[in-house]
């Protein structure tokens, strides 16, 4: 095996324990803002979908390179915004009722 | 600036990515500092697209326009229709727009992984890890793919909540994994030399592949009950985490490794969690078919032979204004009646009147895990009064009133008691403790996991018939009239 593929071998595991590591410890309360910031992370294949644009040299290469970072991208932008929402919404103590606002 | 120092610069933005995801996702232990974890993460994204989109640009060579126009065109279009959704989106129907998130993500990291092996076909060379890391990139997303569009769609209703089991879908599915595995071996062999493969016939059986495991994504979650889809779409963002990795090996990139690996294992821990928290196993959960969705219309009474007892708003109000202490157990019901505004405001004026509440969430209350706590912080609930399972379950017995709003199998003593129920053995929220019980349901029927609630036939319960929000305003009306 070449010494590229070892590297990315030894990322690979490290990073599989730093996750464990950093998502045992997250209470409940928070299980959807934070499946939903993972989800926006894996949105990093839009630098992948932008390497193989750069690199397209015929039209299907082309079309599948657009539909990547379409998709990447929508999962991104949608997936952090979302995210913020919610934890917007994560307060100690009601401050303004903006939110309760009445739904007739 | 010189080649080297521009790849050296593009990495260390790449690290800079990578190490933003993990504080980010660190800084996501705590409510409070949650918040800035995730701008963070939001952060170190845009310094990797953006110095990527730079390095591409300045490295010799450079970007044709047209490559750059595609890339421009496609993150406006895509994260504009992202940013659309994201903002428009009302907080029930939020897990199905991560799934929906989910699924693209699982394609982009599939169509990555087939464009790489596309085009090193067509030069001749694809060494045996590459094959590898392609095919499993490309079905891993595609799986993901397909599947959580059928994960979204239950949830939304679009596909029937119901396990779907037609005649002969679990060969279909059999029949798929083994198409995909086939293909796989005959692939990597082909890339190893064993056996010759023209680069016409490579790509085909990788369109084969890619078909089967589509389709192996629908027919797998296809018979998976709405009650499960929670733990259904956490596996599959482990899996989209994990197809962005493969993606990663493919195009040898360390930020998509690491971000990757990162959500593949932290996926994979918290669909653990939630499988424990229903008591069942994940490969049971995945296998399907149980629970019946909501299956609303029927209306039959509670246990064999208990009869159920029916309170007005006026009396369950009476209660709850002169109790010290009550514990509202809020389920789905109150989510899909957009209820939680209308809960606070019942809460607040019970405090008003010297009364204790605090909210008992089960883990897998809601359509996500953790999806009631968002749903009442979206209605101004100050966080430290929503309580975990464990912490709320003793003081039920202190409670002078318990309220249950449209939670059904979580607060259901058969998971304590009856060995022979399909729930038997999850934890529960023990409601059945408090000195008295109101629960607003809009009917008799049975909850998610389609079976019956002897908690609805106790003598200490009452149950006020109504549509959740309804019910909590009529209660409210009572209270203030006191």
């Amino acid at each position: 095996m070449s010494q590229d593929l070892l590297n990315a071998l030894a990322l690979f595991v490290l990073a599989i324990l730093v996750g464990f590591e950093v998502i045992s410890k997250v209470p409940a309360t928070l299980h959807t803002p934070l499946m939903s910031g993972a989800n926006s992370i894996h949105g990093i294949v839009l630098v992948g979908a932008m390497l193989i644009a750069a690199t397209a040299d015929n039209t299907l290469s082309y079309l599948l390179a657009f539909v990547a970072v379409v998709f990447g991208a929508a999962n991104v932008v949608g997936g952090y915004v979302v995210t913020d929402r919610m934890l917007q919404m994560f307060r100690k103590r009601p401050n303004a009722p903006a939110a309760g606002k009445a739904e007739k | 600036m010189s080649q080297e120092w521009l790849n050296t610069l593009v990495f260390a933005a790449w690290l800079a990515g990578a190490a933003a995801f993990v504080l980010g996702l660190h800084q996501m232990n705590s409510p409070a500092t949650a918040r800035g974890g995730n701008r963070l993460s939001a952060g170190g994204m845009a310094v990797a697209v953006i110095a990527t989109l730079i390095w591409l640009i300045l490295r010799p060579g450079g970007l044709s326009s047209f490559a750059l126009v595609i890339i421009v065109a496609g993150f406006v279009i895509g994260g504009g229709l992202g940013f659309y959704l994201a903002r428009g989106v009302k907080m029930t129907a939020m897990p199905q727009l991560v799934s929906l998130f989910n699924a693209v993500g699982g394609g982009a990291a599939a169509l990555v992984a087939i464009d790489d092996y596309i085009r090193g076909v067509s030069l001749g060379h694809i060494d045996v890890p590459t094959a590898i890391f392609v095919v499993l990139g490309a079905v891993i997303g595609s799986v993901t793919f397909s599947g959580s569009l059928i994960a979204g769609g239950k949830l939304q209703g679009v596909i029937a909540g119901k396990p779907i089991i037609f005649p002969g879908s679990r060969l279909v599915t059999i029949a798929m994994a083994l198409i995909t595995l086939i293909g796989f071996v005959v692939l990597v062999l082909g890339a190893a030399g064993t056996i010759v493969l023209s680069s016409a016939v490579a790509i085909l059986l990788l369109a084969l592949i890619v078909v089967a495991a589509l389709i192996f994504g629908i027919t797998m979650v296809l018979p998976i009950g709405g009650a499960d889809m929670p733990v259904v779409i956490s596996l599959l963002n482990s899996f989209t985490g994990t197809a962005a990795a493969m993606a990663g090996f493919v195009i040898n990139n360390p930020v998509l490794i690491i971000a990757g690996a990162l959500v593949g294992a932290s996926g994979a821990i918290l669909t653990k969690l939630m499988a424990d928290a229903m008591n069942r196993s994940i490969a049971n959960i995945m296998v399907g078919g149980f629970g019946g969705g909501d299956s609303g219309a029927v209306a039959i009474t509670g246990a064999e032979g208990g009869s159920v007892r029916e309170i007005s708003p006026d009396d369950a109000a009476i209660q709850l204004a002169y109790a010290q202490k009550v514990i509202v157990v809020p389920g789905y019901g109150l989510a899909v009646a957009q209820a939680q505004h209308a809960v606070r405001e019942l809460a607040e004026l019970l405090e008003s009147r010297g009364v204790e509440v605090s909210y008992a969430i089960h883990p897998v209350a809601g359509r996500m895990p953790g999806h009631m706590n968002v749903l009442l912080a979206e209605a101004n609930v100050p966080y430290p009064q929503l309580r975990e399972m464990e912490e709320v379950n003793p003081e039920f017995a202190r409670a002078d009133v318990a309220l249950v709003v449209g939670a059904n199998d979580v607060t259901n003593p058969a998971a304590r008691t009856n060995p022979a129920s399909p729930i038997y053995g999850m934890p529960i929220l023990d409601v059945d403790a408090a000195k008295s019980i109101v629960v607003i349901k809009r009917s008799m029927g049975r909850g998610y996991a389609g079976i019956d609630n002897e908690l609805y036939t106790n003598p200490k319960t009452g149950m006020l018939f109504a549509d959740a929000k309804e019910g909590l305003a009529q209660l409210a009306q009572a209270v203030k009239a006191l």
